[in-house]
């Protein structure tokens, strides 16, 4: 089935990146409370080390939080309809991930035409840590 | 390895009630900066109720309500050795500062890789409302380090 693609969502266009600060231990406690994932092990030092971790690392969901930011930032989440992230690597303290996003192509779910967004977060040494796929109601 | 008699097992229920202050420390915590998710007349004037749930927050359930440590603890995982592998939300429709969702969740799938040096729990879920319609549904993958 052909799907027409609408005017500047043609395959290839990057959206605008988004860029954060360096990982922190203050952040992962701040993000453990507002999230729910209180792991110890993004927390606390000793339990990560008994765990066989050099420290304390990132929640895999603060990145994906920071890649639906960067979906929001350019659409309305009332257009986002399907959302998806595989963690590749662990975020670990002093990391500076920026997200970059892509459109991939123009594809039909239920009904509706959506553009198919390819997401990635890169880490500072140019690592991917977490590979994203969203689908945004383009109709 | 884990039993895969698993498999199909329910999880209690996670009943989260949506607040306006959590959402606000979620919002600060990940950087958002949007007037739509901290202030409630900009939450209105782009159509919404009251300050809307950002894509990713409402993972929170099945972690606030003690139902995802229950699972492990009866699986006999210890959290140490969990990561998580993949997650996944399709969207139905927007929850909002004082809806009340309900995850419930199953026990979708387990598998190994590596010879059995990581198990694979795959947990799926349904979000509803106080009005019994579907919010979204969630797949979470968690990796066992053995």
């Amino acid at each position: 089935m052909s799907t027409e693609i609408p005017s500047g969502l043609a395959p290839g266009r990057e959206l605008p990146p988004l860029a954060l600060e360096p990982v922190n231990r203050a952040l992962l406690a701040m993000f453990g409370c507002a999230s729910g994932d209180l792991n110890p092990i993004h927390l606390d030092i000793d339990f990560a080390r008994k765990a066989g971790m050099p420290d304390v690392f990132a929640q895999g969901m603060l990145g994906m939080a920071w890649m639906a930011r960067a979906i929001t930032a350019w659409v309305p989440q009332d257009r986002l309809r399907k959302f998806d992230a595989r963690f590749l690597g662990i975020t670990h303290l002093g990391h500076r991930i920026t997200v970059t996003a892509t459109v991939k192509d123009v594809v039909t779910f239920n009904g509706e035409t959506c553009a198919r967004i390819e997401l990635r977060n890169t880490n500072q040494h140019g690592q991917t840590r977490i590979a994203g796929e969203a689908l945004v109601a383009v109709g | 390895m884990i039993e895969k008699s698993w498999i199909g097992r329910e999880l209690k229920p996670s009943v989260l009630e949506i607040e306006r202050g959590r959402l606000r420390s979620f919002a600060r915590a990940i950087g958002e900066t949007d007037p739509v998710y901290q202030d409630v007349e900009a939450a209105r004037a782009a159509g919404y109720p009251d300050l809307p749930v950002p894509p990713t927050f409402l993972f929170a359930a099945d972690l606030d309500s003690g139902a995802l440590d229950a699972m492990l603890a009866d699986m006999g995982i210890p959290i140490a050795r969990i990561l998580h592998g993949e997650q996944g939300f399709t969207y139905h429709r927007p929850a909002c500062a004082g809806d009340v969702v309900t995850v419930t969740s199953s026990i979708a799938d387990i598998y190994d890789k590596k010879n059995g040096a990581l198990d694979f729990i795959e947990k799926r879920s349904e979000a509803r409302n106080q009005h019994g319609e579907l919010v979204a549904e969630m797949r979470t993958v968690i990796v066992v380090r053995n």
